[in-house]
């Protein structure tokens, strides 16, 4: 029973840092594109805007949630709920240092992509269901979009799990840990860059956000959805960049470890804590996302969809065929 | 304990294949359908084969069952079907019905009680589902597995020969 009680809290405690990191991510996107712009970003709420995730968390809140008449009610309202449960249910098994995480699944990794490809439905369904021409055209812009980039973001991590042996990703770490390098961005280059660029389609941000292409879709998938319900589309988005930012520091950037040749140089950064590590790592991956939003131009969806067959695929392939001989060999 | 959500999993399984079946909406059963693989996913977890559990998810759940959904969208039934069907005919009933009796009498047949392999469950417990499936199938089922990898490509250079010659409208 303790135990029980125990894993609530965790689970709460993991919950809430996760929601109070997607609150101001939202800010520091604002502040982060208002320099790219030379812009100063919001100011106004508190001493440099810093209250205003929670102004617009408040105003969210109490806004009239719209539903529309010919919509299908039950599937329109139950959408975002699907995207959101789907999306946080990956929480559970990412390890944020070597003696914390939630559950400690042998196929964590398989896990994880499992439930991103259930996530995708919320959005189809949120899309047909809104009864909308913009919503639909997003929505399976959206399920083609992360069908394609799927297959390249299994190929570049099946690199990962070939090398280290394992589905764990705790032992994924571990594994990594102990080669040469420390981590395995260095020698599985091209994995490593297949998987941000499937990370960014994956997840539907900028260069690739042709569900919400404004131009031509209004808001896509979103288009129908107002207050909470927008507001939980949102935070799935937010919750997902932050999974696919900690995928990337377990899987290619030694998780909570420090390559050994660095700690071998430098040996007080031994003293430094795992977690503090892990969240550098992610922080990282997260600027490099709102640094490309602020940089790149969206691409079209014809050219979307030819870098993701001809181009990522290939070369997640290729990778694969390298590790697999590197492996074999060594 | 194991034995209540197993049969949690039972009855929901076909409950919502029932339902999937009975409803007027395709979209509708499709979700139906959705709740259905999840659950089998779940009944693998229950056996101890977790790997099979998270392909059940990855393969039918996500992608197979989307290639439906984007069947459904694109033949775009907004109304259903109101011809009589092939299964309103008496006979055909009876034919459907003794099709599937041979086949649940076949799996019948072929339940072996106390069925005793070298894969036990400890055996399994000990090396982890994912690993003990792997050395069988590229050790033990190696050829069938090749064979059926060639079974994919063919169709897939169908699709692709398809695609081509819509694209040159016909003249190769």
């Amino acid at each position: 029973m303790l135990e029980f009680l125990l894993m609530i809290i965790k689970t709460m405690i993991v919950f809430a840092i996760v929601l109070a990191h997607v609150a101001y991510t939202t800010y520091a996107e604002r502040k982060i594109i208002g320099r790219a712009q030379a812009r100063m970003g919001p100011m106004e709420v508190g001493p440099h805007g810093l209250l205003q995730p929670i102004a617009d968390f408040i105003k969210i809140f109490f806004k009239e949630d719209i539903i529309p008449v010919k919509s299908e009610k039950f599937i329109f309202q139950i959408a975002p709920l699907i995207v959101l449960v789907f999306t946080m249910v990956n929480l559970t098994v990412i390890p944020f240092t070597a003696n914390f995480v939630l559950a400690d699944l042998n196929i964590g990794l398989l896990f994880i992509l499992a439930s991103a490809s259930i996530a995708v439905y919320g959005i189809i369904l949120a899309g047909w269901a809104s009864n909308s021409k913009y919503s639909f055209l997003g929505g399976l812009r959206s399920a083609s979009q992360v069908l394609s980039y799927e297959i390249a973001l299994a190929l570049s991590l099946a690199g990962v799990v070939l090398a280290s042996g394992s589905l764990n990703l705790k032992d994924i770490v571990i594994a990594q840990h102990n080669t040469i390098f420390g981590i395995y961005a260095i020698p599985q280059i091209i994995g490593f860059v297949v998987f941000i660029v499937a990370a960014f389609a994956e997840t539907n941000r900028a260069p690739f956000d042709l569900p919400e292409a404004e131009t031509e879709l209004v808001a896509g998938y979103l288009t129908e959805y107002s207050a909470f319900r927008y507001a939980l589309f949102f935070l799935a988005e937010y919750v997902a960049m932050y999974i696919m930012a900690s995928l990337c520091a377990l899987c290619f950037l030694g998780g909570w470890t420090v390559p050994k040749f660095i700690t071998h140089i430098f040996p007080f950064l031994h003293k430094v804590p795992g977690l503090l590590w892990f969240a550098i790592k992610v922080y990282a991956f997260i600027f490099l996302y709102i640094w490309v939003r602020a940089t790149f131009p969206r691409y079209r969806f014809d050219q979307l969809l030819n870098i993701g067959w001809k181009v990522l695929i290939p070369a997640g392939i290729i990778n694969l065929i390298i590790i697999a001989f590197v492996k074999k060999f060594h | 304990m194991v034995k209540i959500i197993f049969v949690y999993f039972a009855i929901l399984i076909i409950a919502s294949a029932l339902a999937a079946i009975t409803r007027k909406n395709l979209v509708y059963s499709l979700f139906w359908i959705l709740l259905m693989f999840i659950h089998l996913g779940g009944l693998y977890l229950l056996l101890n084969a977790e790997f099979l559990a998270m392909v059940q998810l990855i393969v039918y759940a996500g992608a197979i069952l989307v290639m439906f959904l984007f069947v459904i969208f694109l033949l775009n039934l907004k109304e259903e079907i109101k011809e009589a069907v092939f299964l309103h005919k008496w006979s055909s009933r009876l034919y459907g019905i003794l099709f599937l009796l041979f086949f649940a009498f076949l799996g019948v047949w072929s339940f072996k009680n106390n069925f005793k392999g070298i894969y036990s469950i400890e055996l399994i417990e000990k090396e982890g589902h994912t690993k003990v499936l792997g050395t069988v199938l590229f050790n033990e089922y190696l050829f069938p597995f090749l064979i059926l990898g060639f079974i994919l490509l063919v169709p897939l250079l169908g699709v692709g020969i398809v695609a081509l010659r819509r694209k040159t409208n016909g003249t190769t």
